[in-house]
């Protein structure tokens, strides 16, 4: 052992071993490139890999339609008699001003060819789709709470044009529902984020209590 | 710069560090969780406007008013209506469950033509052309051979718009052949012909409005006859009101009665006797029915001036103490029973109706409907009664000169011969009447069913199989693949009750005179067409006289033209009532003397004498051998079990007790007694053998059954329709056998000796 710790010692520092290793910094350069390309692909390559642009199958202008009905959101988006909310309009509703064209617009004219003379649904994106588990009721928050609209969704009542939806490729949901922003911190882009907790926040902060599982997983 | 090991190392390290600090596995997880919910084939209930619509359930002739609960256009409950005066918010479970049959795989999707063996189920679809295209073809070239008396048709019903098509199809075509499926009408209709000289009335009773309902068997709380009708009766039953059940099994209706009398089966029309011979004797009687509008109570003098023994005379030999040795009860019951219900403010005696099985034993249907004129309830408010069919509007039959001489022809099932000529119609008779018959000479050579299925339906179902099999053309008009449509060589399906019109004539059994409509609420699912549109079809194709008598554009209008003015109304209220008030007394019967006819003078009799004629009580013949250790088997009725024409829907079979059918067991009930004899236990494997066939069960023991008798369940056991119906338990038909009345050709046999023995 000796002998050999002395052979060591002997031999010139200047003199590098070929057995000798990477260096320190060499590792932690490797270690960097790693760290580094697993948080740039998670944060900026991953979202364009889960989430796929949907185009709208019209570009609905809310604004324009908000000037011409009497009753705000509650002329299309209304309560049924059961309580039940009517969420988007069926083509039979559209149908009721649409039956024919109303004015020079290039996609009330897609409108009426597509779907109208059809006879076929229009696929609207839904931004606020939650899944099936979650039992969701408009009329409590609504009525009960009086709530407005924008609070949940937002200011696409005075929107011109509809803001971008992107899909899901995992779940099929809307990418505002856990929020464009990936890391969920900072204010939300268009509309409150829907993720369960966001809802239990709203509720804690509202009500002082987060209430009961079996209030919305039925 | 040297790279070795660990710089990969690190490299990895690097990675694993960052990917823990971006967002890539928390999300992945999440999402993942949220995929699994939305598999493609994780059924989904569907969103959109609720609605309520209102019809009329078809699943059974029971007639129920249902509102049907719909999101979108999707059905998603029925309930009963309770506006609607049959069932008032009552509905049996067939009828909850048909939503199964709506969207379940039992369905014909379309026109079907059969590729493989009778009864195997193997069919190809045609179009709807080619299919009517082949059976007006078949029917063509019968009728030009001088053969349109072989061409019959087996139908649920007679009354309603669909049958009436039917029937009328037959009289242009020439054949006289619709024979409706055996039921409690054919006892109650010739009970009616002979007592009150009415051919083809409606016998129904009047429950609601009864305060003491006197039921000889009638399995009113388990399902048969007009169950929503009954269910609701009983619900608004109070003190003042009694039920008392005869049956030899303690069946739910049995347990639900104030009163059950276990007589041996078979015995009712005795038990029936004894009662008017208390009655009779204490003076019990409506006196003034009997003495203005009744005939053939005394004895009665005819025009040659021979005397006849009347009524009164006839059951003076009831004696309670004989009577409760033929009975099995005791003649202080008897006496006490028959107080009871000539004293209730509004009794009334029922029979034959609701039994799972048709058994129509003549002399018991008319010492019944004796006893119901005794205390003079005949049409009265909850009495027994008597009312006409709707009427319908439609023009005369065009008949050419194949037609006339066809219908001149006797009928196949020989109901109307010499032999039985106050029959309407026999099905029982027909399967032996066809395997006696050559091939060449068969009094069926092409069948048209329509809303029955007689080959799971018809007792001693093997013979009834291998008759219908000898039949060259069959064709059928089911929605579902029962065991007749697997038998078909043409299916053309019919719409499910929900998807399509159709009338609900009255109720049989029900003392009501409601016509009800039922409505579509959906859209055909499949390419399925209403029976009565196709019935058109087939006839307009078959040009002449035949399309001359059909000048409709469709079954919707015939059904505008038919009702008339009552189709207004239908189609607004849901309903119609066809009368307003029973018909009075005095004219009410159509018999020769015009009154009720306790002696039956048009009676048709092998023999002349009184004893012939009048209804005195006749032992009946049990078939099978009689032997030593041996049982007699009889079928019963289950509120659970659907054992019609339409079979047990997935959603009733899960409600089947464990002692009834366990996995595709079927349990046979017997007394512990009984057991005791033939050495078995709860729950053993047995095999029970009739002289029809045999079947191997499992043994549930029941104090509730006479010891003697076996029973099991009517209604399972079937080989068609889809996986999820077929293979559960046994049909009991395939076990029984009928016996012919010697004079009117009806089934009699209230059960069949059989062998039950350890497996």
């Amino acid at each position: 052992m000796s002998t050999q710790t002395d052979n060591t010692s002997n031999t010139p520092s200047n003199d590098p071993s070929p057995k000798k290793g990477a260096t320190g910094w060499v590792i932690l350069a490797f270690f960097i490139i790693g760290f580094g390309f697993s948080l740039l692909s998670g944060w900026v390559g991953f979202p364009k890999l889960l989430y796929k642009e949907v185009p709208h199958p019209i570009d609905f202008n809310h604004a324009l339609h908000m000037d011409l009905v009497y009753d705000g959101c509650d002329s299309c988006h209304y309560f049924r008699k059961d309580g039940s909310f009517s969420g988007s309009p069926t083509l039979d509703e559209c149908r009721d001003c649409h039956g024919f064209v109303m004015g020079i617009n290039e996609n009330e004219e897609k409108f009426a060819e597509e779907y109208v003379l059809e006879d076929k649904e229009v696929p609207w994106n839904n931004y606020a789709k939650q899944p099936d588990c979650v039992y969701f009721s408009h009329a409590p928050h609504v009525k009960g709470a009086e709530m407005d609209c924008a609070t949940c969704h937002g200011d696409i009542g005075e929107s011109e044009s509809l803001r971008p939806y992107q899909e899901n490729r995992l779940t099929g949901y809307s990418r505002d529902i856990w929020g464009w922003n990936m890391s969920r911190l900072g204010e939300p882009e268009y509309a409150p984020r829907m993720k369960m907790m966001d809802c239990v926040n709203c509720h804690v902060e509202q009500t002082d209590s987060k209430g009961n599982c079996f209030q919305c997983h039925k | 710069m040297k790279i070795d090991r660990r710089c990969f190392l690190s490299l990895a390290g690097g990675l694993v560090a960052g990917h823990l600090l971006s967002p890539v596995p928390w999300k992945v997880t999440d999402d993942l969780s949220i995929w699994t919910q939305n598999w493609p084939w994780t059924p989904v209930p569907e969103t959109g406007p609720v609605a309520w619509k209102e019809t009329v359930c078809t699943m059974c002739p029971g007639g129920c008013g249902i509102k049907v609960r719909m999101i979108k256009d999707r059905v998603i409950k029925i309930e009963g209506s309770e506006d609607y005066p049959i069932n008032r918010g009552s509905l049996c479970p067939l009828g909850y469950s048909s939503i199964q049959y709506l969207y379940g795989p039992s369905r014909v999707t379309s026109p079907m033509k059969r590729t493989g063996e009778r009864g195997s189920g193997k069919f190809e679809p045609v179009s709807w052309d080619e299919a009517i295209s082949e059976v007006s073809g078949k029917l063509d070239a019968l009728r030009k051979n001088g053969q349109s008396h072989t061409v019959a048709c087996i139908s649920g019903s007679d009354k309603g718009t669909v049958p009436l098509l039917f029937k009328r199809f037959l009289e242009a075509y020439g054949s006289p052949n619709f024979i409706r499926t055996p039921s409690g009408q054919d006892a109650h209709e010739t009970a009616a012909y002979l007592a009150q000289g009415h051919s083809d009335k409606n016998v129904g009773f009047d429950l609601e409005n009864a305060t003491f309902i006197l039921s000889f068997g009638c399995g009113l709380l388990d399902g048969g006859g007009a169950p929503g009708y009954q269910f609701s009766t009983y619900s608004r039953f109070d003190r003042r009101h009694t039920l008392v059940q005869v049956e030899p099994r303690l069946s739910n209706t049995a347990a639900k009665a104030k009163k059950w009398l276990a007589a041996k089966p078979g015995t009712e029309g005795a038990l029936a006797l004894g009662l008017a011979r208390v009655i009779i004797e204490n003076g019990l009687y409506n006196r003034n029915f009997i003495e203005n509008h009744s005939f053939g109570f005394e004895d009665w003098t005819d025009d040659n001036g021979a005397i006849h023994m009347g009524f009164k005379r006839m059951v003076s030999e009831y004696t309670p103490s004989r009577v409760a040795g033929i009975t099995g009860l005791e003649a202080r019951q008897i006496e006490s029973l028959a107080r009871d219900f000539a004293r209730a403010q509004k009794p009334v005696a029922v029979c034959g109706y609701n039994e799972c099985r048709a058994v129509a034993d003549i002399d018991k249907t008319l010492a019944v409907h004796a006893l119901n004129a005794l205390v003079g309830n005949i049409n009265q408010s909850g009495g027994m009664i008597v009312f006409p069919d709707p009427e319908y509007t439609v023009s005369p039959v065009e008949k050419d000169r194949i037609a006339s001489t066809g219908l001149t022809k006797p009928r196949a099932d020989m109901a109307g011969t010499d032999k039985y000529p106050q029959s309407r119609y026999l099905l029982n008779l027909l399967p032996d009447i066809l395997m006696s018959a050559k091939e060449s000479d068969l009094p069926v050579q092409a069948l048209l069913v329509t809303g029955a299925n007689p080959v799971y339906t018809l007792e001693d179902s093997t013979t009834a199989q291998a008759a219908f099999a000898k039949i060259p053309f069959i064709v059928s008009f089911s929605s579902f693949m029962d065991e007749t449509a697997q038998y078909a060589d043409i299916i053309l399906p019919d719409h499910h009750f929900l998807e399509g019109y159709r009338d609900v004539p009255p109720p049989e059994g029900v003392g009501k005179p409601i016509t009800g409509l039922s409505k579509p609420v959906v859209s055909p699912r499949y390419d399925t067409r209403n029976t009565g549109d196709t019935i058109i079809d087939i006839a307009r194709k078959m040009g002449g006289s035949i399309s001359n008598s059909f000048p409709w554009d469709g079954y919707e209008a015939f059904l505008k033209e038919a009702l008339k003015d009552q189709y207004r109304d239908l189609s607004r209220n849901g309903y119609v009532e066809n009368v307003e008030k029973p018909a009075a007394l005095d004219v009410a019967f159509a018999t020769d003397s015009g009154k009720y006819e306790f002696y039956p003078t048009r009676r048709h009799t092998t023999g002349n004498g009184d004893e012939a004629k009048l209804p005195g009580f006749k032992e009946t013949d049990v078939p099978g051998k009689e032997t030593s250790g041996g049982v007699i088997l009889i079928a019963y009725k289950s509120p659970r079990i659907a054992s019609g024409a339409v079979a047990n829907p997935p959603f009733m079979t899960k409600t089947i007790d464990a002692d009834m059918l366990k996995k595709e067991k079927l349990f046979i009930q017997i007394n512990p007694e009984t057991a005791g004899k033939l050495n078995l236990k709860q729950g053993d494997e047995a095999v029970i053998e009739t002289s029809a066939g045999k079947a191997s069960v499992k043994v549930d023991l029941y104090d509730g059954i006479m010891p003697g008798l076996a029973a099991m369940p009517a209604g399972l056991g079937h080989t068609a329709y889809s996986r999820y119906i077929a293979g559960k338990g046994v049909n009991v038909n395939a076990l029984l056998q009928p016996v012919a009345d010697p004079t009117y050709g009806i089934n009699k046999a209230w059960g069949i000796r059989a062998q039950l023995k350890k497996a």
